[in-house]
């Protein structure tokens, strides 16, 4: 195992340790204001300061990090569970209109810029954490089909395979039982990767404000509120600037590190 | 580089030349950029804040501290019975095109304002007029239907500027006025420009030029006064940082009253807020020093209800709605809700609506009333507030002076519908005798206090900052208005 994945496990389980604590209890309560308490820098009561509405940020780093799992986890979520028998079922069928329907379908949407469709989205149909989830997991649906069909094809080739046909199991037994198994791991690496863009994705849109609404916590917006106190009260914004940072570098690391794991090709190369 | 060594050029060259003679020229910032430039047909306030007095004029006009001092009318006459108006108009006063500004003008800009097809946005200043009659080209007499102690007042608003007929059809990319200023350009997105008029009637402006400036994001703002890329922001947007800006020698900050009354708007028809108890509940709720600390930073003032508190008729009702979440649990009990219920809270993009928003959210969660927040544009909150009421709250400053008229129409967006309130205000516009309007506001201001129309949270303050060599600007807001025919620079 190489280092950077150990310290992007370390770091990925930190936060989803702090959103799974975030579940039961936080230090704080952050839907009671107590303004009097506000911009706190870091001491022992509150251990990362206050904001600006004298919530504690530690407790609203928690909470952000529950926001940003969860939405990043049902965005990936929708992407493989729509995007990968997609792409088994065009890798089955290779060749045929339905193939080139769906990849064509998918080249359209991965066409578009993806965050500002996911602004389009939250635009029209209002902005929550639901519309969030929706709008960027639609863009995880391509990454997941052509992944798939891409690994799938060279499968279908293979001897195994053939048989599997020998015995009369049908496509999509094949696809199910033989071939889905063989790509797991790259979807893991892939489903990682992912994760990590949709950490930023969800950071990115309530940023602006079409995120999660509040009270909801969620880093981008707590960036967003803390950008003209930067001045007077920086830790305020460096908080959750470290937070999105933290956790996407360790996201990236797992995924880096999960793939020179099991990528069969850069196996071979060290056997 | 290049950039870098260019702007050292520049400054050193401007060293150089601030040493000689004060400066002419101003870059003023405010937040929202005007959608058109006639005051007499929109009603959006930016309108005023670019072109009331500077270009355009009327017969009166508010002064820094929100008097009503001649404007375009030299002097004037009342009858005896308060229905007639005879107004001298100054003589010389010519249109920025070169038409002469007489009685027609006036009878123009008056009629025009009131006929059926007006768009004027306050068509209730005018509601009273029967008659506009030239005298000759220097008098002018209006008629109303009854005494109207406002009437002098009302006409030095904004939506009652004078305009010509010669040059109406483009006034709102083109706008033709009297003021000291001219206009000169509208690069829409970017900056409107005003230029000197060297045929001023009056005292002539001191500047040259003038540039505004359209500046909404609090960041954005804060960065463009401090790289010093304005000389003036009226309005500054994010409270949090003037502390910085009175640190910093480079600067000076004004902090002055507005009419702004902010208000917790509440939907009057839509249950459960058609229930008195509820919105009494709403009213115990809140914390008003809570919301100024948190959301202005301190910058407000308190009020019990729909009235600037500078204004000598004020009332104070705070005493109506104190902060009492127990009993404001009660009421809701009382009322049949005391499990709470939900509805939603629509703000528009101000920092006092939306961060006064999560804290009021927060403090109704209290007594169980879950308030969803919605964070909307000022299009859409104009759409869905404002025109279709499709709202239980709403946060929003109402910045017009003397406004309580307002809750005598109940089409207006909070839906207020009482009969003796209606009454009253026609009693009030009756009456011209001081002391009877005093008492007949204190009564209309307890009247929308006790029935706890809206959540009255606090008057909005207005902060200027500018360089510290700016002299002449307003501190107050008494109307949205930058007035610079008198600002000028240190030496």
């Amino acid at each position: 195992m190489s280092r950077g994945l150990i310290i992007g496990a370390f770091l990925t389980l930190i936060f989803a340790l702090l959103a799974c604590v975030s579940l039961l209890w936080i230090p704080y309560d952050i839907e009671t204001f107590q303004i009097p308490n506000k911009l706190k820098t870091p001491n022992w009561d509150n251990w990362l300061g206050t904001d600006h509405f004298g919530r504690d940020i530690l407790s609203m780093v928690m909470m952000g990090a529950r926001t940003s799992i969860a939405v990043a986890l049902l965005a990936v979520g929708i992407g493989m569970v729509i995007g990968v028998p997609l792409g088994l079922f065009s890798a089955a069928r290779r060749g045929s209109f339905l193939d080139e329907f769906i990849m064509r379908g998918n080249d359209l949407i991965f066409a578009f810029p993806s965050l500002v469709i996911a602004i389009l989205i939250t635009a029209v149909f209002g902005p929550s954490a639901v519309n969030a989830i929706v709008a960027i997991g639609i863009f995880n649906i391509p990454v997941f089909a052509r992944l798939t069909r891409a690994a799938a094809l060279p499968l279908w080739e293979r001897d195994f395979v053939l048989s599997a046909r020998v015995c009369g199991k049908s496509e999509t037994r094949i696809s199910v039982e033989h071939i889905f198994p063989n790509i797991m791991n790259l979807m893991i690496v892939q489903g990682t990767i992912q994760f990590s863009l949709g950490i930023l994705a969800e950071a990115s849109l309530s940023y602006i404000g079409l995120g999660a609404q509040p009270p909801t916590a969620s880093w981008g917006r707590m960036l967003a509120d803390a950008q003209t106190l930067v001045s007077i009260a920086p830790h305020v914004a460096l908080v959750p600037g470290f937070a999105i940072l933290l956790m996407v570098l360790g996201l990236n690391l797992m995924g880096d590190g999960l793939r020179d794991l099991f990528d069969p090709r850069i196996k071979n190369d060290r056997t | 580089m290049h950039k870098l060594l260019l702007s050292v050029t520049v400054s050193t060259f401007a060293l150089i030349a601030g040493g000689t003679s004060a400066q002419t020229d101003i870059t003023v910032a405010i937040q929202l950029e005007p959608p058109n430039l006639d005051p007499t047909g929109g009603a959006a306030q930016a309108i005023d804040s670019v072109l009331y007095s500077n270009v355009f004029e009327g017969l009166t006009r508010f002064d820094g501290d929100g008097a009503v001092v001649p404007g375009l009318a030299k002097d004037w006459d009342i009858s005896g019975d308060g229905t007639v108006y005879t107004f001298n108009l100054n003589s010389g006063v010519t249109f920025h095109d070169g038409t002469s500004m007489d009685a027609e003008d006036v009878k123009f800009s008056l009629d025009r304002a009131r006929s059926e097809d007006s768009t004027n946005a306050q068509k209730g200043l005018f509601a009273g007029i029967t008659d506009v009659t030239v005298i000759d080209p220097m008098i002018i007499k209006v008629t109303l239907d009854q005494p109207n102690g406002s009437f002098l007042f009302n006409m030095a608003w904004g939506d009652a500027v004078i305009v010509a007929a010669e040059s109406i059809e483009n006034i709102a990319s083109n706008p033709i006025g009297t003021g000291a200023f001219e206009f000169s350009d509208w690069v829409q997105g970017d900056r409107l420009e005003l230029v000197r008029n060297d045929d001023y009637w009056g005292t002539p402006a001191v500047l040259e030029t003038a540039t505004f400036r359209f500046i909404s994001d609090p960041t954005a703002a804060f960065a463009a006064v401090m790289a010093e890329d304005v000389d003036v922001f009226v309005g500054f947007p994010a409270p949090e940082n003037l502390p910085q800006f009175e640190a910093d020698s480079r600067f000076q900050v004004l902090v002055g009253n507005t009419e702004g009354e902010t208000i917790l708007s509440t939907n009057n028809k839509m249950p459960p807020f058609d229930n008195l108890l509820v919105r009494k509940a709403v009213a115990h709720a809140i914390d008003r020093q809570a919301i100024i600390d948190g959301a202005m930073f301190g910058y407000g003032t308190p009020i019990g209800t729909h009235f600037a508190p500078h204004n000598p008729d004020y009332v104070d009702l705070l005493a109506n709605s104190p902060y009492d979440p127990v009993k404001a649990k009660a009421f809701l009990a009382e009322a049949g809700f005391p499990d709470g219920f939900t509805t939603t809270l629509k703000l528009p993009p101000p920092s006092y609506a939306r961060r006064g928003g999560e804290i009021i959210a927060s403090q109704l969660r209290q007594i169980g009333i879950n308030a969803e927040i919605s964070n909307l544009e000022w299009s859409q909150w104009l759409d869905e507030v404002f025109k279709a009421k499709d709202f239980g709250l709403s946060i929003v400053s109402h910045t017009e002076p003397m406004d309580i008229g307002i809750y005598a129409n109940p089409e207006y967006y909070f839906q207020y519908d009482n009969a003796d309130f209606q009454a009253l205000m026609v009693e009030l516009n009756a009456t011209a005798d001081p002391a009877g309007r005093t008492a007949l506001l204190a009564k209309a201001q307890k009247i929308i206090s006790e029935d706890y129309v809206n959540g009255y949270l606090f008057e909005l303050a207005v902060a200027t900052v500018a360089k510290a060599g700016v002299r002449g600007l307003w501190v107050n807001q008494p109307t949205a208005a930058v007035d610079l025919t008198v600002v000028s620079w240190a030496d």
